[in-house]
């Protein structure tokens, strides 16, 4: 195997190597610093045996012709984790009350320092999650991936974007101002035009017969705490059958079974 | 490759002889260290179940408040008083006045909503007299999906600015995708003042039927489909 080159630094800093005979592991500090960080990982990893779990979680077997087209999941959850963090922040400065939403937005917009570019990265990042999980959608089902054994893992998808459209229905509300009170109100007699059951439904989104006071901490609660827990945990198992089962190859690329299993072969 | 491995042989079916005699129920016939007499359930048995249990009903414990905290409004009727909008001659046969009257209380001006009012005029007027209707009070929510409706004096119609609906004069559908015509107010009037009570849908005949939301109709089918609920109902015998 060939050695990788020195870093063209002057002999003096560069690590003298071992003599025969030295005592085995870090002596100076600056060694101690050096393995700091393999002995803490090690130390926790004694204690929880995490490290088969991730190296069973990253260093998978891909198919040939895996593309960037496979990038389309991750790509949407890390839309979800940029949702996640943006909220928690804005959330430190929204008042989900219908006197006082209004406000706190526009203070969050003018006033917090950053604040208008937060709300922005959540704003246009509830579209950018929508188009990415239906891309994924559109890449799972045109490399038919779907297929068994991966049904559940489809099922849960399908949850997962029926979700991510509900946090985008319960978030459209909060900055109450005219154009999220009135598409609330739309949505919500749209969820009412469901024949038997959708007069219940949309008495339960307004908390009552009308718009009021508990309407929006209704639907800040459902998007805040509720929803997101779920697709947390939805996420979870979703990439957990992913490990478990592996990723298909595009349909394209063809599996060569090995000579001895031809079916010819087999057959005489 | 299942197909290549054999295929897993059947054990042979055993003689009456040969087969074990069924347990016994009772657990001292089974030899259990401790049994008692007439014992059939076996302590593992009793103590998982009676674990299982404890688990559900602690669960239970906060889970079904939990639920009837959220599902509550559904089942609870709202609170619409009487509300006074203004003396009696405030208002003409003709054409109507937009007055403002408080839907949901304790949220200022979100909780605002505009209704159209005129005095009942036998010409157009084709319902019914009773004590509610000596004027007519008219929402101002669509019945397409409840944008707010405007009343426009030189056409007299209501026009929703959301998706086209135009209504006529009295609230029936001219055009547009609204299923019925706008819901109405019960009003009363007393010592010279007009006041506006309880939310009533109508069909097209303009007989009166618990509100229903936005969206659901009211003939045929639709008062069945979309039935009345517990939060918002007509006034008795109306």
């Amino acid at each position: 195997m060939p050695k990788i080159p020195a870093p063209p630094v002057p002999g003096s800093l560069q690590p003298t190597p071992k003599r025969p005979g030295k005592v085995y592991g870090p002596q100076t500090p600056a060694e101690h610093g050096h393995e700091g960080a393999a002995s803490a990982i090690g130390w926790i990893d004694e204690r929880t045996s995490l490290s088969g779990g991730a190296r069973w979680m990253m260093f998978r077997k891909v198919p040939k012709g895996t593309n960037w087209f496979y990038t389309l999941g991750s790509a949407t959850m890390f839309a979800f984790l940029s949702q996640a963090v943006t909220g928690v922040f804005l959330a430190m400065y929204y008042d989900p009350s219908a006197t006082r939403a209004y406000d706190s937005i526009r203070y969050i917009n003018n006033e917090v320092f950053l604040g208008e570019f937060v709300h922005g990265m959540h704003r246009w990042g509830s579209s950018v999650m929508v188009i990415l999980i239906f891309m994924h959608m559109a890449r799972t089902f045109f490399f038919g991936a779907y297929k068994y054994p991966r049904e559940l893992n489809w099922v849960i998808g399908v949850a997962l974007l029926i979700l991510t459209m509900a946090m985008s229905f319960t978030g459209y509300l909060l900055p109450f101002d005219q154009r999220s009170y009135w598409a609330s109100v739309v949505g919500v007699n749209i969820n009412g035009t469901g024949p038997l059951v959708g007069p219940y439904l949309s008495d339960f989104l307004r908390a009552g017969p009308d718009f009021g006071a508990t309407t929006l901490s209704r639907f800040y609660a459902l998007h805040m705490m509720l929803l997101p827990g779920v697709i947390g945990a939805l996420i979870g198992f979703h990439l957990y059958l992913v490990a478990r089962l592996g990723t298909t190859a595009p349909p394209w690329i063809r599996a060569k079974a090995p000579e001895a299993l031809r079916e010819d072969k087999v057959a005489s | 490759m299942a197909a290549l491995s054999p295929a897993p042989t059947k054990p042979e079916s055993l003689s009456v002889a040969e087969r074990k005699p069924p347990k016994s129920p009772y657990t001292i016939d089974r030899g259990m260290p401790g049994a008692f007499e007439g014992e059939t359930v076996t302590r593992r048995r009793f103590v998982n179940v009676a674990g299982q249990t404890a688990g559900i009903v602690a669960a239970g414990a906060f889970l079904v408040p939990a639920l009837g905290f959220a599902l509550g409004p559904v089942f609870e009727e709202k609170d619409q008083p009487w509300q006074a909008v203004g003396r009696l001659d405030e208002f003409g046969t003709d054409t109507y006045v937009a007055r403002t009257i408080t839907i949901a209380p304790a949220i200022a001006d979100a909780g605002l909503s505009t209704v159209y009012v005129r005095k009942f005029n036998p010409s157009v007027d084709t319902e019914k007299r009773d004590d509610f209707n000596e004027y007519i009070a008219i929402s101002t929510a669509c019945m397409h999906l409840g944008c707010p409706v405007q009343y426009v004096t030189a056409s007299q119609r209501f026009i929703c600015p959301c998706h086209g609906g135009v209504y006529d004069f009295v609230g029936k559908v001219v055009g547009g995708p609204p299923v019925r015509p706008l819901d109405r107010f019960y009003t009363r009037v007393a010592a010279g003042t007009v006041f506006i009570g309880p939310r009533f849908s109508v069909n097209s005949e303009l007989e009166r039927y618990s509100p229903r939301d936005p969206g659901a109709p009211l003939d045929g089918v639709g008062q069945y489909l979309y039935p009345a609920r517990p939060t918002m109902q007509k006034l008795p015998n109306t």
